[in-house]
């Protein structure tokens, strides 16, 4: 048997963290996961009628 | 969305709270830095009293500024933004509530205890043990209920936002426990569980991510929601956004060797810190070019907004001050920059520059949203405050890069038979001017912020009055 020196476990380390990163490069840009991002990016301009509704309850909560 | 409650209404109650006092703590923590300036250029205004000393006072300023101001802006936009992106209210009211108080203790006792000499002495961690212990429970508290705000979510996706505001909380809160684990004394004497150089790397692995996570993550996640909003488009690149946030945060938690340059940490800790630090700089500036090329199609949107302008101009300063930190982690680099005052410009160009600037930005984009008025008080405000903010940020790292070169280059000047050139007090005579400067570029910069806090108490009076014309029947 062959015993593992710490800088082959070092190596294969760095090896494990680059396919790590080119995996998630490769699922974020990947054709598939177009539509998803896009719906994700709009999420800041999909919520102006929750954003309504709370300032006018406070307001007539205020006045009661 | 169809699928969301008619019912919801979000919390905006803990988010007005922690932004009012996001301003306030800014002029307490700001208006401290300006007074220790002060003493470097009069050495009097120390006042001869043990509370007022400068080693007593630098670090409340820190305190102040990092965990009162940004701090506050933190969990103000990050209790906004998880409600809004993930169409849900708050996990818990209460627990929110006991956030806002919890917070507002801590810093209250940093305020009592620091003028007092009361610390561990860690730097940004110098609290002494019974308030950790407050930090984390509040902390822990936050964590669920940002989360749970999250899991409870009517959006399908988790906003990218989020992912940097969750980032900052987990690792917070790893950094700060495992930091401060320590042996008590007495009611506010410890000792620090780690012993010599572990200590120091200890420290260091905390310090260098209360700048990568507290400082750089939170407000990455800021960025992210508050440039999209008020440019109206969405980010540029959302896929850029995910490879940003996994490359960011993977590499981040490695760099904190570099602080440590040099001294008893072994030289393969201190090379790696190194390399991690040159690596940092591709996800900064992936996420900084993420943030501007948002206004790509719409720069003219810059010569009217000056909102806009405070949030474009942070991710400039931040480029700036990502691509100065790498390049100071340099072990060559750093035999120069180290224990100077270039360190201190380098602080206060991510400080002033990126995290106050697009702190001030969001908040003036939050004010009038929280408050149900359609803009704030006064635009011609928001310009005058940017304009301060800059010039005063400018002034302060010019001068620091100035006295900071210099100091390097009169510390390692020898004569020909090995003697040193110049004595320690003959680089501090020659580093006046600078301290003046600065000074003077913190003046600038905390005047702004008053201009800020009259511009937000106004647009809140002038709250009352829309009411109050809400309420008269329309002439028309």
């Amino acid at each position: 048997m062959i015993a593992m020196d710490i800088n082959e476990v070092r190596g294969i380390h760095t090896l494990l963290v680059m396919i790590a990163f080119l995996g998630i490069c490769w699922w974020a840009y990947s054709a598939r996961r177009k539509k998803p991002n896009d719906e994700a990016a709009n999420l800041p301009f999909d919520d102006d009628d929750i954003d309504r509704r709370t300032l006018e309850n406070e307001k007539t909560e205020k006045k009661q | 969305m169809s699928t969301v409650n008619p019912n919801l209404t979000y919390n905006y109650k803990v988010v007005r709270q922690f932004a009012i006092m996001t301003v306030v703590w800014g002029i307490i923590g700001m208006s401290l830095g300006v007074l220790i300036a002060a003493q470097l250029v009069w050495p009097s205004v120390n006042l001869d009293l043990p509370f007022t000393h400068f080693g007593r006072l630098r670090p409340l300023h820190t305190n102040a500024v990092i965990f009162g101001f940004g701090g506050s802006a933190l969990f103000a936009t990050s209790y906004y933004v998880v409600q809004r992106t993930c169409q849900a209210r708050l996990f818990s009211d209460g627990l929110a509530q006991f956030t806002f108080w919890g917070w507002q203790a801590v810093l209250v006792s940093a305020v009592l205890t620091l003028p007092q000499g009361l610390t561990s002495t860690k730097e940004y961690a110098e609290l002494e043990w019974p308030i950790d212990i407050l930090i984390a429970v509040v902390w822990i508290s936050y964590a669920i209920v940002f989360f749970g705000t999250v899991v409870k979510r009517k959006a399908p996706h988790i906003y990218v936002a989020n992912w940097f505001y969750g980032a900052f909380i987990i690792t917070v809160a790893v950094l700060h426990i495992g930091n401060n684990l320590a042996l008590p004394v007495s009611a506010f004497k410890s000792y620090s569980l780690y012993a010599g150089v572990t200590d120091a790397m200890m420290q260091w692995w905390w310090g260098h991510n209360a700048v990568g996570f507290f400082l750089t993550a939170g407000f990455l996640g800021m960025m992210y929601y508050f440039v999209p909003k008020q440019a109206g488009r969405p980010v540029y690149s959302y896929r850029l956004s995910i490879v940003h946030f996994w490359a960011l945060i993977a590499t981040y938690v490695w760099a904190g060797g570099h602080h440590l340059h040099y001294s008893a940490l072994p030289d393969w800790a201190q090379t790696a810190g190194m390399v991690m630090s040159l690596i940092l700089l591709a996800p900064s500036w992936g996420g900084m070019i993420n943030g501007m090329m948002t206004l790509s199609g719409a720069w003219h949107k810059l010569r009217t907004d000056p909102i806009l302008r405070f949030l474009v101009v942070s991710l400039s300063f931040y480029g700036m001050s990502t691509f100065e930190g790498p390049m100071m982690a340099i072990k060559t680099v750093n035999a120069l920059s180290h224990n100077t005052d270039w360190t201190i410009g380098h602080v206060h160009s991510g400080a002033l520059g990126w995290v106050a600037m697009i702190s001030i930005g969001a908040i003036y984009h939050l004010v009038p949203k929280l408050w149900g008025v359609r803009e704030m008080y006064s635009t011609a405000l928001i310009n005058l405050h940017f304009w301060l903010a800059t010039a005063g940020t400018v002034l302060y790292i010019v001068a620091m890069w100035v006295n900071g070169i210099m100091q390097g280059l009169m510390w390692r000047a020898v004569n020909s038979d090995g003697t040193l050139t110049y004595s320690f007090v003959e680089a501090l005579e020659a580093s006046g001017p600078g301290y003046f400067v600065r000074w003077l570029g913190g003046v600038i910069f905390v005047s702004g912020m008053l201009v800020m806090a009259y511009n937000v108490r106004m647009t809140i009076k002038q709250k009352d009055a829309v009411a109050v014309d809400d309420a008269t029947p329309q002439a028309a």
